[in-house]
């Protein structure tokens, strides 16, 4: 076995403190405080006790509303996620720490700089999850409002990350600074970058690229990207096409590393963790979500709804919209046409629907088989990695680092020690060569 | 030991800006020391205008290394968005569960305004007033959520209480913000906010907004000429004055071992601002104090005595010799003589300080905890 241990597909894994969406069972014991840092320190140490590359923050700008009012139902209060893995840095040694920042309602020169400080304090374990926003109702919050065309977001956040680049290499690896002037569409900047160059000398920009324009952007300046997870077939033709485009950036598929996001649930046996599966979708949904997922679909108050009662036979209200700061469902008349199906052909009721309708969980069995799942996964090139998005945060990670991790590692896939001291070592990554 | 001056507590601060501090290990070493000195909390000043690491984020890294110590960084209001900059403090608070504090401070340059490319230079009456808006807009938002909004329903599933979240509707003259934060409310409810009050326009804001007050002068009838000053512009904004603390800002030099032939003030009374790596606030760092230790923890005993100022932010000239001598030196002089804490009795920086927790503004039951 060991022979071909050397040539066996390294995996990558990382870990997500959740953050808005159904994913955490609140009812859960283990589901702690979302703003306590105890909550976080947990969380990055049980990763870093399994090895993983690095844990990744969301961001949140504005609460997000729901029929005009605050979405209690959602995880709505979140600390700034920068602050938090400054914090984390100081309790982790070599865990990688990715923040997820907007590029819309930042300034490069500003975001440019935290960056970097983190990868300073961190001895080069920062990284940047490089997301988008254009809508009002978050720039109500910021002093350019509702200012940028959905159009322009992908554009601005292209020039934001060139402009980032420059900014980390305006010094001089040997500690000189030099003055540094952009000119371009969106930003039009000079001076002096305050921050020499960081251990990293970029750090790592994460991208999430399910969309074309996402995966051209994510080709062109990402050295993770964050997908949905599908099928093996589906996870192999999104590498192909992502991996693809990246000769045309004189770029080569090693630079860049696909991490799917993924949930798991284990059990002793299969079946086991099928009931475990089931159990936690019911306890997602509870009676109030399931109307508020049903309110997303039909854009109206169904409030007066019974949750154990059958679906309504009205039809959506896309146009009326009670959902703000989330994406919209894409075509609310056809899901409400697949809901009513699967209630009438299964005899359910909007709770069980919704129940049913939800996304079942990636990987759902025993250590041994999600482990064998999960290398099966990147030894067919259909991704790097994984992204996991425990349960019950922050407590729901310690069994897949205390059973799967030590499994991945028997086939000889996963590391049993750090061998670098960076991120960018972890996930094999190379050194951004320095542009002067 | 009878105090002096009654029941005032003395409150010492000191800044631990350092050259080229770009690694965690040297912040860390000097804000454990300024707290094994039991000191109030320890300023670390920023600046876009010059070399010099996030100073939020650095003291963020010193949270979970100390314990006890107010962490007070600078972060400036002109170029960062309000919201970004309440949400930070919001969050180092809670890193630091309920130990930071904010200098706050304005970017008055050209070149900083460059950097963003958004708008030009303004004098500092009008960065001020804006700061002053900026100060007033992050309490409103550490207010959005009330204490205890944050919660885990289990037969509800909800996690916040929306009855208790409050959009702020916040229209400034430079910008506005609709609320609420994204953060909830911080364990001091407010982080500690610290204003250098000698420009003239800093001084206004700081009468108005800060918890506590920088000032300069060279001995105590100055410095309680300028405090009853500051007093009386708080009362006239509807404050009572014993919320605001007033700190004499020294810098100080104690090359000179223990006691010195002539301890006293610089020859440059006011000293230049220095070019330290971890940058500082704008303008004159002054007045310079050169002596010992001993001279020095003679003359924080008598200004405290006259009871004209609650204390001192003191400024090392050499950040890695004079904060040790300040700390092993005047500090455990301070303490012999019962004039300083020798253990801290409280956890956050405002209890240190004797400053309440602020009610809620948008709480019907006043939402103190």
């Amino acid at each position: 076995m060991s022979a071909d241990t050397r040539a066996r597909r390294q995996l990558h894994l990382a870990a997500h403190f959740p953050g808005v969406g159904n994913t955490t069972v609140r009812a859960d014991r283990k589901s702690g405080s979302r703003i306590d840092f105890a909550s976080f320190e947990h969380l990055a140490r049980t990763a870093e006790r399994g090895l993983f590359d690095f844990f990744l923050l969301a961001e949140g700008l504005r609460p997000r509303e729901h029929q005009g009012r605050i979405h209690d139902l959602d995880a709505v209060g979140r600390p700034d996620s920068i602050t938090v893995l400054n914090a984390l840095a100081a309790v982790t040694d070599r865990l990688g720490l990715a923040a997820t920042v907007d590029a819309t309602f930042n300034e490069p020169f500003e975001l440019a700089r935290r960056l970097a400080t983190l990868d300073h304090l961190s001895e080069g374990r920062a990284a940047w999850n490089v997301v988008t926003s254009s809508d009002a109702f978050t720039g109500e919050n910021f002093r350019r409002g509702g200012f940028l065309d959905r159009a322009d977001r992908y554009t601005r956040a292209d020039e934001f990350v060139l402009l980032a680049r420059e900014l980390w290499d305006s010094w001089t690896p040997d500690g000189v600074s030099r003055p540094f002037a952009h000119h371009g569409r969106h930003f039009d900047i000079a001076g002096e970058f305050t921050v020499p160059r960081s251990p990293q000398g970029h750090p790592v920009v994460i991208q999430a690229g399910d969309s074309a324009e996402g995966r051209e952007f994510a080709a062109a300046a990402a050295d993770v990207v964050l997908t949905r997870h599908g099928t093996l077939e589906a996870g192999r033709a999104f590498c192909a096409d992502v991996k693809g485009r990246l000769a045309a950036y004189d770029r080569d598929p090693g630079d860049l590393r696909i991490m799917p996001g993924v949930t798991f649930v284990l059990g002793d046996t299969a079946a086991e963790a099928r009931e475990r599966a089931a159990e936690i979708r019911r306890r997602q949904i509870s009676p109030r979500n399931a109307i508020v997922a049903l309110e997303q679909v039909w854009g109206v108050d169904l409030s007066s709804y019974d949750p154990d009662g059958p679906l309504p036979d009205i039809d959506p209200e896309p146009e009326s919209g009670p959902a703000r700061g989330r994406v919209g469902v894409a075509d609310p008349f056809a899901v409400a046409e697949e809901w009513r199906a699967l209630s009438r052909e299964r005899g359910l009721s909007i709770r069980q629907t919704v129940v049913e309708a939800s996304g079942r969980q990636s990987f759902v069995g025993t250590p041994e088989s999600v482990a064998a799942e999960m290398d099966a996964f990147v030894t067919a090139g259909a991704a790097d990695g994984f992204v996991l998005v425990p349960h019950p945060a922050p407590g729901g990670l310690d069994e897949f680092v205390d059973r799967v991790v030590p499994l991945l590692q028997e086939r000889g896939v996963f590391r049993t020690e750090y061998t670098g001291t960076t991120l960018r070592s972890h996930l094999g990554l190379p050194d951004p060569v320095w542009k002067g | 030991m009878p105090r002096p001056n009654g029941s005032r507590l003395l409150h010492l601060a000191a800044a631990v800006d350092q050259e080229a501090g770009f690694d965690a290990a040297s912040h860390i070493g000097s804000a454990r020391l300024a707290e094994r000195g039991g000191l109030d909390f320890v300023t670390l000043g920023d600046s876009f205008a010059r070399p010099g690491p996030e100073a939020l984020a650095v003291l963020a890294r010193v949270a979970p290394a100390t314990t006890r110590v107010g962490l007070v960084p600078t972060v400036t209001t002109t170029h960062t968005e309000p919201f970004h900059v309440q949400a930070a403090l919001a969050t180092l608070d809670w890193v630091s569960r309920g130990r930071a504090g904010w200098r706050i401070d304005v970017s008055t340059t050209e070149g900083e305004a460059r950097l963003f490319g958004r708008r030009h230079a303004l004098p500092a009456d009008a960065l001020w007033h804006e700061a002053g808006q900026v100060a007033d807009v992050a309490a409103r938002l550490w207010d959005s959520w009330e204490d205890g909004a944050e919660m885990r329903d289990e037969p509800t599933g909800r996690f916040g209480d929306r009855d208790r979240l409050h959009r702020v509707d916040f229209e400034g003259d430079t910008f506005s913000v609709r609320g609420p934060s994204i953060v909830p409310r911080p364990p001091q409810g407010h982080p500690v906010r610290v204003v250098d009050a000698t420009d003239r326009h800093a001084r206004r804001t700081a009468a108005r907004y800060a918890d506590v007050a920088l000032i300069r002068a060279t001995d105590p009838a100055q410095a309680g000429a300028v405090r009853d000053l500051l007093h009386a512009a708080a009362v006239g904004h509807g404050r009572n004055p014993d919320e605001l603390r007033v700190l004499a800002a020294l810098t100080v030099d104690l090359g000179a071992g223990e006691r010195v032939a002539e301890p006293g003030w610089g020859s440059a009374l006011f000293a230049r601002e220095r070019e330290l790596g971890g940058g500082g606030g704008n303008g004159p760092r002054g007045p310079l104090y050169r002596g010992g230790p001993v001279d020095l923890a003679e003359l924080i005993a008598a200004w405290h005595g006259t009871g004209a100022v609650d204390g001192f932010h003191l400024t090392p000239v050499e950040p890695s010799r004079d904060l040790e001598r300040l700390v092993n030196g005047t500090v455990v002089l301070l303490q012999h003589r019962g004039l300083f804490r020798t253990f801290y009795p409280g956890s956050t920086l405002r209890e240190h300080l004797g400053l309440a927790r602020p009610a809620n503004r948008y709480a019907e039951t006043g939402g103190a905890s």
